[in-house]
């Protein structure tokens, strides 16, 4: 127990009192503390326990920079985060905290036996082992190393929590709402710009929280900018990523420091693209690298200055400085004025200015100067520490219950480097500040490297007079990676910064870095003799700290995950007992069951009465596009591989759509409705990719063309009616179009109405029976379905899926592509060859036919199959053999595209792509399945009504 | 070369690890080499080491612009599968997953493969067609891919929502269980240190501006940033700079390159005990052995060099991942990054001779090269050392474009790869 409250002092409310624990002990706060300085108050010293070695650790610094004290909490069912900083969270009523990476306990932490081996591990030691033998890797080292890595333990419930998003537009963004950043941003302010100034602490101020001096001025400015209409202030803020343009994405945290979260989201994620981008994100105080220098009471000294400023904690009784830079001097007289007991400043130096020393001495703190810290005693605390001069002479022992570092800062260029802004070297801060980049972007105060902290730093690597590879000099205190370990790396040949990152995970742990990289660096240099600038520096990347998932998934989640489409006659559907499939973003209903029937039932039912009186299929979801424009009929022709110019006002044409390599990629029925208007149908899938593809050539290719395209897919519900009674259904309903066979025969299209509604109404046919696809406003589509299933009642009239049409279609060998073709198909595999229009001078794909292997023998086309049982439905994707006995690997001919009971014909139908397989009608072909291999005939894939007479009445 | 082993390591402990020697040497480029590597990639330091370890040819060198394996073979998600619809396909990632397994004690370097098993979900009824397509072929070539129902999909990977109610619904699944995941930094110092053992110049910060060609126009060096190297057999395997090295050639190379992104949680204990791909949903997760869950998904839309991606991908991304796995969304991203992939026509490689004599290729690997990276080391070394390609890439050829002999595995499944 060392660390105490102030008697006074700090920006708490003490008369806010929080209690909360700590696995499970209780402890108080008070509003304004966080976990850290609560717990510090606490006499609390051991927050956790390293990644690797399990050893003990304390709080190492006061913000996002924190690598030690990692810890869960627990809000209740689907509320367990894992990993959070203690120096991040915010005290509240009841919070459950607890420490993570320890069994059975913090204090007692059985694989901290992993310390004690420590020699054994060093870096990259498991490139090395865990070899021999060979099946023990997946049996039993990785699940050993697995089990031992890892800090937190996951959530295991799903998140209870939701999260929200949204876009802003600001002249000027400024990040970190220190001195500078809030200077910045009142400067903005004043000339009329919309100004954002984030940060992520719970309250604006950064480093003037610190220092009670600034306090007046800090007061007055944030009223300034409160009061400011075109001023947004945003705590509890992260600027986590810097995109392309000046995009900067930010999550703000609503919930997390709240006794009661109430009904909101929990974070919001900010899209923030801004004019110009200020960045104010200061700098980071270095840690030291000494023997012992993860012994948990050693931290920054701006740490510890912050704890006692901001929340009136002193991190201990007795507090001692070892220092390379001035700003330790001044944090530490700051907190001896504030009543924190001061034992001993160290700094290595031996030239540091009177004017820094003259404040120490004057409080009479013994000073001793050209010395270091040369190890620290105590394991879960520190008792006391051994200085020697630098030369290794004089080594004494100083009793200490806090150690502080101050070895330099190290300014914050994490959102410039995302934006690939340069860096330059200074040699006089021993650290790399922000040079040029091309975004509109400028860096001020301590990220600039402009701030005024004294001078030093340049030493970060303490002097030790003993033998170096004994002693545990940490540099990533998360990861564990030591000194040692950077110079192991260098031995072992790794040169790049960037393969001694990877070698030894040195800046690779969840504070990525903030207070290892340099040291790291540094070391490295050293250890190869070359200047830092020779070796490079590992990127930056986003976010700048972790971000939860949640928030950037946002309200993306269930139902809203993707929209469902649905077409005006879903609520018939549904209300009807319809069951659903998904199809791209659509949800369409699959069969219609009544009730005791299966699938297959309700689909042969189906089939059947299409086939003998009338179905109704809702098929709003076909693809539309409207082409307009003198030049219309002119696209389509280069569009599509047969001619269509020629095809007059009122007909219809079946369209295939290649893409340039040659291949199938869409197909759809369109119609000529004037001269220079088309209505087009894709896939339901193609749509959007037969929509882009267009848009794209009109665009990019021919510009010259006076075409416009339209998506009319969602303007008009479509409702085919199929069977022998689909015009008797019809009849009585349509009004100004003569149905008669003569007057409007298959593939034409007429305007008119029905039941007094507008239609675009096609005579067309998937299904090989008499048909007509009604297109109507969508908003009269659920009316006329229900009007046309009164009128065709005793017509027997049966409403129908997608199931049963796919039957029906494959009955008549018609193709669905993406099912019977793959994007490897060429219309004359698909035996389309009718389509294309050779005569044509061009259309997209024609070159590519061409091509040697287009037209070469062996292609796989598209044929029927009959199996030799009719009773036998074969698995779709199942592969074709000539030979079922040859020995694996086999040579395949294909593959079963489509496979189907077949009501009409009372057996089962398939088709397949067949290497050759236009050439193999009657030949035996074998499926081999796990169990057996089946024997099918290749056939026509016309497998009903070959001559088309149901069509044409 | 020392040897690697626990006694080593125990040993070196003893001592203090001062006597570790280097992984590989930093070489300086000689006058002149029987073959030349351009790109030290995992792909490019397995062909110097298959060169030198099976086909005889040691004095060999790799060229590196920057630091080995800092392109695609360090960004990448590491998933290993060969789970492949076409012929060609199958046997070319299977020929590679066959070395996978063994590499670790070929190399002397543990790679950390771990055949975890990789799971392709299936979310409607295409998908269903789709992966049983996939099965069937890779059972009669011989390649392990099996069905799984979403009960059982869930007992292999607990973590997964199979609720019929998620707006995709997991309907069943396939899985390759030879699949898994390797450490792919461990990967190209492994092939480093075993080919440097075996004679082959590692060079690092050496990059290729020119390549020199004799009066028939067969190769006959390259020029460096470090002088100029005579050889007479230079094999390129430089990603989406291919491209740029070919030029130097006057061949043209039909490669497009996109930012691919890629992200990892902060480390957890063990929850996610293999991998996971869902086309429908778009995301691929796995766990790393340091507890990290490795994440990625599509590329960026537009193409690029910059190794830097858009945040939209990201949201996108991390949206399928929790509905997926619901229990993610408290979980937080550590990192994201951007790499470049190279992608040709059919989004297949292009690997074997050029037009030019002497000038080998393996590129086009678009997102799914770490995978192949053995297979591929191994088929190039093959190609150069005999100057005829193996029969398993010799369909990888570049005239493929011309004639139309197309090797499309995403168009015949839409399957990321």
């Amino acid at each position: 127990m060392s660390g105490y409250r102030l008697a006074n002092g700090g920006r708490i409310d003490r008369g806010v009192r929080r209690r909360f624990t700590f696995d499970g002990r209780p402890f108080e706060g008070f509003s304004g503390d966080t976990l850290a300085s609560a717990l510090l108050a606490g006499g609390v010293q051991l927050f956790g326990r390293s990644f690797k070695y399990h050893r003990p650790r304390g709080v190492l610094g006061a913000g996002s920079e924190e690598p030690n004290a990692l810890i869960s909490v627990n809000r209740g069912p689907g509320r367990f985060t894992p990993n959070l900083r203690a120096t991040g969270i915010e005290v509240y009523e009841g919070l459950a905290a607890t420490s993570q990476n320890r069994w059975p306990s913090l204090r007692f932490d059985l694989a901290a036996i992993n310390d004690r081996l420590g020699m054994f591990f060093p870096a990259g030691f498991y490139n090395k082992t865990f070899m021999w033998p060979r099946s023990f890797w997946e049996t039993l080292y990785e699940p050993a190393i697995r089990r031992m890595a890892g800090l937190g333990n996951p959530p295991t419930e799903e998140d209870r929590d939701h999260y929200a998003a949204t876009y802003a537009h600001c002249e000027c963004l400024v990040i970190g709402a220190g001195p500078a950043g809030i200077e910045a941003a009142l400067e903005a302010a004043s000339t009329g710009k919309r100004v954002i100034l984030v940060d992520e602490q719970d309250e604006a101020g950064g480093g003037a929280m610190s220092d009670p001096a600034l306090w007046p001025w800090l007061e007055r400015s944030i009223a300034t900018l409160a009061g400011a209409p075109n001023v947004t202030l945003l705590t509890r803020t992260t600027a986590f990523g810097y995109y392309h343009d000046n995009f900067i994405g930010a999550i703000e945290r609503l919930t997390d420091h709240l006794a009661d979260i109430g009904k909101g989201p929990r974070e919001r994620l900010w899209r923030i693209r801004a004019g110009e981008v200020i960045l104010a994100q200061g700098a980071i105080e270095r840690p030291l690298v000494f023997d012992g220098n993860d012994t948990p009471g050693v931290m920054l000294a701006s740490a510890a200055r912050t704890f006692a400023l901001r929340h009136g904690v002193a991190v201990g009784r007795s507090v001692a400085l070892m220092a390379t830079h001035d700003s330790g001097w001044r944090d530490i007289v700051a907190m001896a004025k504030a009543g924190v007991g001061v034992c001993a400043v160290i700094d290595a130096r031996t030239n540091v200015s009177n004017d820094v020393q003259a404040e120490a001495k004057a409080l009479g703190i013994p000073v001793h100067l050209g010395q270091c810290v040369i190890g620290v005693k105590g394991r879960h605390a520190v008792q006391a520490i051994e200085v020697a001069s630098t030369d290794g002479s004089r080594r004494r022992t100083i009793a200490c219950d806090a150690l502080l570092m101050a070895g330099g800062w190290t300014p914050t260029v994490h959102l410039w480097s995302h934006a690939r802004g340069s860096l330059a070297w200074r040699d006089a801060l021993g650290a790399y500040v922000p040079e040029t980049c091309s975004e509109i972007v400028r860096c001020v105060g301590a990220c600039a490297g402009t701030w005024d902290f004294g001078a030093g730093g340049l030493i970060n690597t303490l002097p030790s007079p003993k033998p170096s590879h004994r002693a545990r000099a940490f540099v990533d205190f998360q990861n564990d990676v030591t000194a040692k370990d950077i110079r192991l790396a260098v031995q072992e040949g790794f040169r790049s910064i960037e393969h001694i990152k990877r070698y030894t995970t040195t800046g690779m742990a969840t504070d990525q870095g903030k207070t290892s990289n340099l040291n790291g660096l540094r070391i490295a240099s050293d250890a190869l003799a070359r200047p830092v600038t020779d070796i490079g520096l590992t990127t930056f990347r986003p976010p700048y700290t972790p971000q939860s998932f949640g928030a950037l998934a946002g309200r993306a989640q269930g139902p809203l995950f993707q929209p469902t489409r649905k077409t005006p006659i879903d609520g018939w559907a549904e209300e009807h007992g319809a069951v659903f499939e998904l199809v791209a973003q659509w949800r369409r209903a699959r069969y219609f069951p009544k009730p005791g029937e299966d699938m297959h039932v309700a689909v042969n039912r189906e089939c059947r009465m299409v086939r003998q009186a009338v179905g109704i299929f809702d098929a709003s979801t076909l693809g539309k596009i409207e082409v307009v424009g003198p030049d219309a009929a002119e696209f389509l022709n280069r569009m599509y591989t047969n001619p269509w110019k020629s095809l007059e006002p009122g007909r219809c044409r079946y369209g295939l759509l290649l893409r340039e390599d040659g291949f199938i990629t869409d197909d759809g029925v369109s119609a000529r409705l004037d001269d220079d208007r088309f209505h087009l149908t894709t896939t339901t899938g193609g749509a959007t990719r037969v929509l882009n593809m267009m848009e794209d050539y009109l665009q990019t290719e021919w510009p010259d063309l006076d075409v416009w395209l339209t998506s009319i897919t969602e303007q008009y519900a479509v409702i085919a009616l199929q069977g022998p009674m689909a015009r008797k259904v019809l009849e009585p309903l349509v009004e100004g179009i003569d149905l008669s066979p003569g007057a409007f025969p298959h593939m034409a299209i007429r305007a008119g109405r029905i039941c007094g509604i507008p239609t675009r109404l096609f005579r067309v046919s998937f299904t090989g029976e008499l048909g007509f696809e009604i297109n109507v406003p969508t908003a009269f589509g659920r009316a006329l379905w229900e009007r046309l299933m009164a009128e065709g009642q005793h017509h027997g009239i049966t409403p129908y899926g997608t199931e049963a049409m796919h039957v029906l279609r494959a009955e008549k060998g018609f193709i669905i592509v993406g099912q019977d073709t793959d994007g490897t198909v060429t219309p004359y595999d698909a035996g389309l060859g009718w389509a294309v229009g050779t005569k044509k001078k061009d259309f997209v794909g024609k070159r590519s036919l061409a091509r040697p292997d287009i037209v070469a023998p062996g292609r796989k086309q598209l044929v029927g199959l009959m199996t030799d049982d009719p009773n036998l439905v074969l698995e779709e994707g199942a592969q074709i053999v000539a030979d079922p006995k040859q020995a694996v690997p086999m040579t395949m001919l294909g593959h079963v595209t489509s496979s189907y009971w077949s009501e009409t014909l009372g057996r089962s139908i398939a088709l397949a792509l067949v290497a050759g397989g236009h050439g193999r009608t009657g030949e035996t072909l074998y499926i081999p399945m796990p169990d057996r291999a089946h024997s099918v005939k290749v056939c026509s894939r016309l497998f009903h009504d070959a001559e088309g007479a149901r069509l044409n009445v | 070369m020392t040897r690697f082993s626990a006694f080593s390591l125990f040993s070196n402990a003893l001592g203090g690890h001062k006597d570790w020697p280097e992984h590989w040497p930093d070489a300086a480029p000689k006058p002149a080499y029987d073959a030349i590597i351009v790109g030290g990639g995992g792909h490019g330091l397995g062909a110097a080491y298959y060169l030198a370890k099976r086909y005889g040819i040691r004095n060999v060198a790799v060229l590196e612009k920057g630091w080995i394996g800092g392109g695609n073979t360090g960004r990448n998600t590491t998933i290993i599968r060969s789970n492949y619809l076409y012929d060609e396909s199958a046997h070319l990632y299977d020929h590679a997953v066959k070395l996978w397994d063994g590499l670790s004690q070929d190399l002397n370097y543990n790679t950390m493969y771990s055949k975890r098993g990789v799971m392709m979900l299936a979310h409607n009824v295409h998908d269903i067609q789709s992966l049983k397509r996939h099965i069937h072929a890779n059972r009669l070539n011989g390649v392990d891919n099996e069905w799984l129902t979403p009960q059982e999909a869930k007992a292999y990977c607990p973590p997964l929502n199979i609720s019929p109610d998620a707006r995709h619904p997991v309907l069943g699944a396939a899985l390759q269980r030879r699949g898994g995941v390797a450490r792919h930094d461990t990967v190209a110092w492994g092939y480093a240190r075993a080919a440097a053992a075996l004679g082959v110049d590692i060079i690092q910060n050496c990059a290729v501006t020119g390549i020199n060609r004799g009066a028939d126009g067969a190769v006959t060096g390259v020029e460096t940033t470090r002088g100029a190297i005579a050889c007479r057999r230079v094999g390129v395997s430089a990603a989406g700079h291919t491209s740029i090295i070919m030029r130097m050639a006057g061949l043209d190379f039909p490669l497009e390159s996109y930012p691919l992104q890629a992200l990892v949680s902060e480390p957890v204990k063990p929850v996610f005990p293999c991998v996971v791909m869902s086309n429908t949903v778009h995301a691929y997760i796995s766990q790393s052995d340091k507890g990290e869950l490795v994440i990625g998904a599509g590329t960026d839309q537009y193409v690029s060099y910059s190794q830097r991606g858009a945040l939209h991908i990201v949201e996108h991304t991390l949206a399928a991942i929790c509905e997926i796995f619901p229990i993610f969304r408290r979980m937080r991203m550590l990192r994201n990054w951007g790499g470049i992939v190279d992608v040709t026509p059919d989004r297949s490689p292009i690997l074997g001779k050029t037009p030019v004599k002497g000038l080998y290729v393996n590129c086009g690997w678009g997102t799914g090269g770490f995978k192949a990276t053995p297979g591929a080391g191994d088929l190039l070394a093959y190609t150069m050392a005999k100057d005829e390609p193996h029969p398993i890439n010799a369909p990888f050829n570049l005239d493929r474009f011309r004639n139309g002999r197309l090797i499309d595995e995403a168009a015949a499944a839409a399957v990321a790869h």
